[in-house]
């Protein structure tokens, strides 16, 4: 395993960062909505807030009991094969299951946060960060089998909080690059100009990154 | 599903308006006697069209009896929330409920006005097994979906229960079940609508089923027995967390016209009659931290008639009551107009300053005794009823039927279908065109009308006009 690909991994995390932040269906419009509601700039950058706090918790929510379990090293292989299934499977299921959802229209608009975990996580935008993760374990940890577990834990746990910090960051910037642009200068017009359907291009990046996932681990060994 | 959001949907209002304006418009057509079937009529409303003002098509429901009332869109620009984040739903069907019937009629418009057929039936016993309601009124597209308010709870009369609102889905149009977790004192139903991003629904009171389905009751009337409360709710929560009590004289708080900029938080709502001078009256609601307020703030005065020339029901009062049966709200939320069904008057109430309505303009026609004639000539019965305004602002359109049986109470020679079109100018007043006056077949009555790509009483908008 190079630095090449940590490097590489580590822009994937940024780059699905991106990718989430720029999807209205991750929230920026929300920002846009309370800052013209409220008829103050500072309300968007709260909502930014709030809207961080929860994908954060989507993404370490998720990463943290792979990370645990990876640590179990005689059944490493079988941990990344069954994660990159899951993410597969969550991947055909969203192509499958399109219907408009309701689920999310429940959430009061006052719950931000709560609104953000549940946005991320319907969407499995958690688990599409899973197989780059655990790539980044893998990297970081040659010579595992010569490491105590509780060292091993220790590492895991630290590089899923650093790959949810680096995501959201990447996520909440983006998404909070056009929120400003479209507050200051587009205005809510681009709010629908914008708005694409990533229904089935979302669905099947999940299968490509549970398959990739899962091809790797022939790869690194 | 499609990629774009329907390009009808729009993010604010102001945006609404700036959009291509409506070249049909749909009018519900009911047959009072129910002899016929009753149907929806396509009516071409483009000036440039040779068609202008005629009936283009119509799609005859295979049912007798239903009673069309009000109808609405499967989905509008509420699907643009940024809370959905999922805006990809069509402007594609009208679904229509039978009052009388408590049947409902989803129709596809899907290929143009002119290409409108039934889409799906949903037989009323779908909807009594489903939310216990009976007799489905208005249609609002919002966040869960599409929500249907009730006029009847359970049972063959409508009175076993409340009357409420229930939710169906935008896409298969099944009856999910009933809206309310928490009614409160809430007993009686007819309007409502929201604001969306402050999370409140408004809902308003007519009457009970044995209070209309024959005709009005007049002791139930003069004793105050109609309805006369506003409820406010937690939208998400479901939950009734206000009643505001108008005073048990302000018989009938029927349409519910919130501010369409949703940074506004007040609305109107309109008072059909005060039973103890026969006023009619516009009332202004307003949240103001975190609790409701409601105030008359205009009010229309019956108009002196002789005994001979007034329906049996009005001959003891010797005076026509203006009975206001429709308000509705221009997009810019400048101009309410206010149907004066009883003495035939369509007002346009600047309301700039929404606690201060300024009579901006008026037209006559129809009426009990003044019985106004169209400019063309035509014979309009009834009085100005069901009114629609353009997203533009600049046309508005209305009917002249009230309710099957109210209508022969008040109108004893009937009411045939009547259709008309009002131009707004610059500043406010209004005049009648004297070219749009739409002939509907034999036999029918006309009701609400919605505008293709939306209209004044349909869309909701989840972000503040800038």
């Amino acid at each position: 395993m190079s630095e090449l690909t940590t490097a590489g991994l580590w822009l994937a995390v940024i780059a699905s960062g991106i990718y989430h932040g720029i999807n209205p269906g991750m929230g920026w419009p929300l920002a846009v909505s309370a800052a013209l509601l409220s008829r103050r700039a500072g309300e968007l950058f709260r909502a930014l807030g709030l809207l961080a706090m929860g994908h954060f918790a989507a993404m370490i929510g998720i990463l943290l009991p792979f990370g645990a379990m990876l640590t179990l090293f005689v059944w490493e292989r079988q941990v990344r094969i069954g994660a990159g299934l899951i993410v597969i499977a969550a991947g055909i299921y969203l192509l499958i299951n399109r219907r408009h959802p309701r689920v999310l229209a429940r959430i009061p608009p006052g719950q931000l946060a709560l609104w953000s975990f549940a946005a991320a996580t319907a969407h499995g935008a958690g688990l599409m960060l899973v197989p780059i993760y655990l790539g980044l374990c893998q990297a970081g940890d040659l010579d595992a089998g010569h490491q105590a577990g509780a060292t091993l834990m220790t590492g895991n746990l630290i590089t899923a909080a650093a790959v949810s910090v680096v995501h959201t960051a990447a996520m909440i910037a983006s998404g909070g690059v056009i929120a400003i642009a479209v507050y200051r200068w587009l205005g809510p017009k681009f709010v629908s100009q914008s708005w694409f359907n990533l229904d089935i291009v979302w669905a099947v990046s999940l299968i490509l990154v549970g398959g990739i996932g899962i091809a790797s681990i022939g790869y690194a060994r | 599903m499609t990629l774009r959001p329907d390009p009808t949907f729009h993010a604010t209002a102001k945006l609404a308006m700036q959009a291509p304006v409506e070249n049909f418009a749909y009018t519900l057509m009911l047959s009072a006697d129910f002899s016929q079937p009753d149907g929806l009529a396509i009516v071409d409303v483009n000036p440039e069209s040779k068609d202008c003002g005629k009936i283009v098509h119509s799609v005859t429901m295979p049912n007798k009896g239903d009673e069309f009332h009000h109808f609405g869109w499967n989905a509008c620009s509420s699907a643009l929330s940024p809370l959905n984040g999922h805006p990809f739903l069509e402007r594609r069907f009208l679904i229509i409920p039978g009052m009388r019937s408590s049947r409902i009629y989803v129709v596809d418009t899907k290929g143009g006005p002119t290409k409108a057929k039934i889409h799906k039936i949903i037989e009323p016993e779908e909807v009594f097994a489903k939310t216990g309601y009976s007799r489905p009124h208005t249609i609002h597209c919002g966040p869960e979906g599409i929500y249907v308010s009730t006029l009847g709870g359970g049972g063959p009369d409508g009175t076993d229960g409340p009357p409420g609102i229930f939710v169906m889905d935008c896409q298969t149009f099944d009856v999910i079940g009933r809206y309310e977790i928490d009614r409160g004192p809430q007993n009686k139903q007819y309007d409502f609508w929201w604001n969306l991003p402050r999370d409140y629904m408004v809902s308003s009171e007519w009457a009970l089923p044995p209070q209309f389905e024959n005709g009005i009751v007049p002791e139930d009337l003069l004793s105050n027995k109609y309805g006369h409360r506003v409820h406010f709710w937690n939208l998400r929560e479901r939950r009734n967390i206000q009643t505001i009590d108008l005073g048990a004289n302000h018989q009938m708080a029927l349409e519910v016209r919130p501010a369409h900029d949703p940074v506004k938080e007040y609305g109107f709502i309109g008072v059909v009659v005060d039973t103890t001078n026969l006023e009619g009256s516009i009332w202004t609601w307003w949240r103001e931290d975190g609790k409701f307020h409601c105030e008359k703030t205009a009010t229309i005065p019956p108009e002196a008639a002789a005994k001979d020339d007034l329906p049996p029901l009005l001959q003891g009062f010797e005076a026509v009551p203006p009975l206001v049966s429709d308000i509705d709200l221009s997009l810019d939320d400048r101009f309410l107009y206010a149907s004066c069904w009883g003495t035939g008057e369509m007002r346009q109430y600047d309301v700039t300053d929404p606690m201060k309505p300024r009579l901006a303009g008026s037209v006559h026609i129809g009426g009990i005794t003044r019985k106004t004639k169209h400019p063309s000539g035509g014979d309009y019965r009834g009085g100005p009823q069901m009114v629609e305004i353009s997203r533009d602002g600049k046309r508005v359109y209305w009917t002249n039927s009230l309710y099957s049986t109210w209508d022969d109470q008040f109108y004893t020679g009937g009411i045939p279908a009547a259709m008309v079109k009002a131009e707004v100018g610059e500043n406010g007043g209004i005049t009648l065109d004297k070219d749009f006056y739409v002939e509907f077949p034999e036999g029918y009555r006309s009701h609400q009308i919605r505008l293709e790509g939306g209209d004044c009483s349909t869309d909701s908008f989840c972000y503040p006009s800038v």
